[in-house]
């Protein structure tokens, strides 16, 4: 029987990771904050994709597991293998964009991390207001919040002005050149 | 002595209290903290979620001009940028080609010589040694020392203190009169990026950890990132509500505790910007 290496190859190739490390012995997942939360655990994610099966791979791009991972690197830091597990999920969220099939339960989380780079995209700086704005309007959320604006404008913790870099270009320019499309 | 400063984002907007406090902090000591000129944001969770090459390539540009202004060393207060700088130097630093592709998009010579410190490095290094003989009015409290998630992980790349049970605040706390209580949720994540697209979560983890300082009677809880900061202070209505009962235990950074120890006037230390109000102390 010839085994199919396929998927956990690519990854490797993009990450270096080699999920084929994974004894499973669950450190990782009896660390993650978030597994409860999570459709299914880190440890079980990473067997997902040891079956090289295409269908367990698209179950995995679907998930909200790879969205809900903090990166708070718990899990690597108790490895016994070194299996870099916020790495894996780096690269996982980027391949289930490319693939457009992000869990409709993770959209505002990548409408968060959107707003987050389309405010400094054009001011090189992240504007706290911009950032929140063009957030509820993605998800609608538009009472969320609302009541700390009267205490944080109080404590002076609100910015009205964008800070700008003064070498805009520069930054525009390593947009263009690395994520092109922020939408 | 001078020293580069790399302030970032949040220490500009809803952080701004823990910029106040290094500021303030620095100069009983002699240190003039020097912003690098034209920094940009480090692109910090948004960014390597969703693309590699500019996750690297906006925290490269700001160690680039670090370098073309001549800094040796530079200040990071932000546990994120902190983070986010050291992991970006590493990659670069392990891998030519990368490297090469990155300076390439960025438009600017890089070299990865600038040495990253946290806030707790800077203070171990240059302020330490002379605190003792600084201290007018001891923080004469019991703390937990909330350590979070990116000032310790990775460790194989940021190489800071112990990666379970790191002890390098308590001991500044010790020194400044404190009491560091022993507790469970000292590396623990608060939610992080998470407060505004899941602040259900947010307040979850960060009620955890909340309710651990305070069961084991903490009277502050001191950290060293903005992200840990809002999170535990302005996110305190949601945590109680998802606890079930009203913790008031306040959250001080480590800059704004020592600045009152030495005897900084604590308006310039930010603390009346604090949601959970500063009131014991």
């Amino acid at each position: 029987m010839t085994t199919n290496h396929a998927i956990t190859s690519r990854i490797q190739q993009a990450t270096e990771v080699d999920v084929d490390l994974c004894y499973q012995c669950g450190k990782c997942t009896a660390g993650c904050v978030l597994a409860d939360d999570m459709e299914f655990p880190s440890s079980y994610l990473i067997r997902l994709l040891q079956t090289n099966k295409e269908e367990n791979y698209s179950k995995v791009l679907k998930s909200n597991t790879i969205w809900l991972c903090l990166n708070c690197e718990n899990c690597i830091g108790r490895c016994p293998k070194e299996v870099d597990i916020p790495r894996l999920m780096d690269y996982l969220r980027t391949e289930s964009i490319k693939r457009k099939c992000v869990s409709p339960k993770a959209k505002p989380i990548l409408s968060f991390h959107k707003s987050f780079l389309n405010s400094i995209r054009y001011t090189g700086k992240l504007n706290e207001i911009n950032l929140i704005a063009e957030f509820k309007l993605r998800t609608m959320r538009l009472w969320q919040d609302v009541k700390l604006v009267p205490s944080m404008l109080i404590k002076g913790k609100l910015k009205f002005l964008p800070e700008t870099v003064k070498n805009r270009k520069n930054i525009i320019r390593i947009f263009n050149r690395t994520i092109k499309n922020t939408k | 002595m001078k020293l580069g400063f790399y302030p970032g984002c949040s220490l500009q907007g809803t952080s701004r209290e823990y910029n106040e406090s290094v500021k303030a902090l620095a100069p009983f000591f002699d240190i003039e903290l020097i912003d690098i000129e034209d920094w940009n944001c480090c692109g910090a969770t948004a960014a390597h979620s969703v693309n590699k090459d500019l996750s690297l390539a906006l925290p490269t540009r700001i160690l680039a001009l670090a370098e073309k202004q001549g800094m040796k060393e530079i200040v990071v207060p932000c546990a994120s940028c902190f983070n986010r700088l050291s992991v970006t130097q590493y990659e670069l630093a392990e891998d030519k080609e990368l490297k090469k592709k990155i300076t390439d998009t960025i438009d600017m010579p890089y070299e990865g010589t600038v040495k990253i410190l946290n806030v707790v490095q800077f203070i171990d290094q240059y302020i330490k040694d002379k605190l003792t003989e600084k201290i007018v009015k001891p923080f004469n409290y019991k703390v937990a020392c909330y350590y979070g998630c990116l000032l310790v992980r990775p460790h194989k790349i940021l190489k800071f203190d112990r990666v379970e049970d790191p002890t390098s605040m308590d001991e500044l706390m010790k020194m400044i009169g404190s009491t560091p209580i022993e507790w469970g949720f000292k590396t623990e994540c608060c939610g992080a990026g998470l407060s505004v697209s899941r602040t259900d979560l947010v307040a979850k983890l960060s009620g955890n950890i909340v309710k651990d300082a305070a069961d084991r009677g903490a009277e502050s809880i001191i950290v060293a990132c903005p992200m840990c900061h809002s999170n535990l202070d302005m996110r305190r209505p949601e945590i109680n509500k998802y606890l079930k009962e009203d913790v008031t235990v306040p959250v001080i950074y480590l800059t704004q505790a020592i600045g009152l120890a030495v005897g900084a006037d604590p308006s310039k230390l930010g603390l009346q910007r604090h949601f959970v109000k500063v009131t014991t102390l």
